[in-house]
């Protein structure tokens, strides 16, 4: 097995296969969740700025973690395109996660939107990571865009729902030749293992942390299961029978002879 | 009038280091945009707002 086993998104290299949102919980948890996660990217969302007497995020995340800023609130390509822009200017690099949603009550991404988006942002030299819903011509589009990866979504983002999309996530994982990342809809760790299993480049989890009873614990028990799918796939599967058993020892002992 | 993060302020001919500061904010931790276009740190200094500009004071917060 391939023990230098990385991830690299435009140029970038990262151990970690677990991306965390830090959306929905308290600052103070931060910390544990990148450290228990394992995480390197970190999603960030922009907003009208607070003032100093509040607390800063940024205040809150360990040295060395990757910034992933969203586009969160955008409803076209040019939203996007604006808050990316107003993110690379705070100052914390150049990648970004297009988003872009027309629909609020499943929050469902725009794919036609979301392809222009990530072509203007590329050609201004942003890592461009874009959501989107799992179809195989949009992820064509993106990577003729100049996406650094895909991430497709799993099913509704916040539902905790699991992978509705499987089929045509695994479609990419095939046909498409940029990380594919699995974002929005992983709610427990087996699903996170199996979207790795299946050959995704990472998991993306933002609610199943925030929601769940003690969030650390649960980091901890992303970060294994994405360890544990990603050496599955990398190992290879075991093949699946469609009839019939197979022994998994000999039957022909001395019992029969 | 300046319209600051959606309200209107008192705030014409004022310099956006000026705005920053008197909003409370640290510079750091902002951009900042003056009617959709982004003023870069390096100009918060020497760019001065007038009546009927629209300025922007965003920053990060948590996300997925």
């Amino acid at each position: 097995m391939n023990t230098n086993d990385k991830l690299l998104i435009g140029g970038h290299e990262f151990s970690s296969r677990f991306i965390l949102g830090s959306g929905k919980y308290s600052l103070s948890l931060i910390e544990a969740a990148v450290k228990y996660a394992g995480a390197e990217l970190i999603t960030l969302a922009v907003r009208r700025a607070q003032t100093k007497e509040h607390e800063n995020i940024l205040d809150y995340i360990p040295e060395g973690v990757t910034l992933l800023p969203n586009t969160s609130g955008a409803r076209n390509a040019d939203e996007a395109v604006r808050i990316a822009r107003l993110a690379r200017e705070l100052g914390c690099g150049d990648f970004v996660k297009v988003e872009i949603m027309r629909d609020t009550k499943y929050l469902l991404p725009d794919n036609a939107e979301t392809v222009r988006a990530t072509e203007i942002l590329s050609k201004e030299g942003f890592i461009v990571m874009p959501y989107m819903y799992p179809d195989l011509n949009t992820a064509r589009d993106l990577v003729n865009a100049g996406a650094a990866s895909v991430m497709p979504l799993a099913s509704p983002i916040g539902s905790n729902k699991g992978l509705a999309t499987k089929d045509f996530i695994q479609i990419l994982i095939d046909e498409i030749d940029l990380p594919i990342i699995v974002d929005a809809g992983i709610g427990r760790p087996s699903q996170a293992c199996e979207a790795m299993e299946m050959g995704a480049a990472a998991v993306m989890c933002n609610t199943a942390l925030a929601t769940a009873g003690d969030l650390p614990v649960m980091a901890d028990a992303f970060r294994q299961a994405v360890e544990a799918g990603r050496k599955a796939y990398l190992s290879g599967l075991g093949r699946v029978l469609m009839r019939g058993g197979a022994p998994s020892d000999t039957l022909t002992g001395f019992l029969r002879d | 009038m300046v319209k600051i993060n959606g309200k209107e302020h008192e705030a014409a001919g004022k310099t956006i280091a000026q705005l920053v500061l008197d909003g409370g904010y640290k510079p750091e931790r902002v951009a900042v945009e003056l009617n959709l276009d982004i003023v870069p740190k390096a100009k918060y200094n020497d760019t001065v707002v007038k009546d009927g500009d629209s300025v922007e004071i965003v920053g990060f917060v948590g996300g997925g």
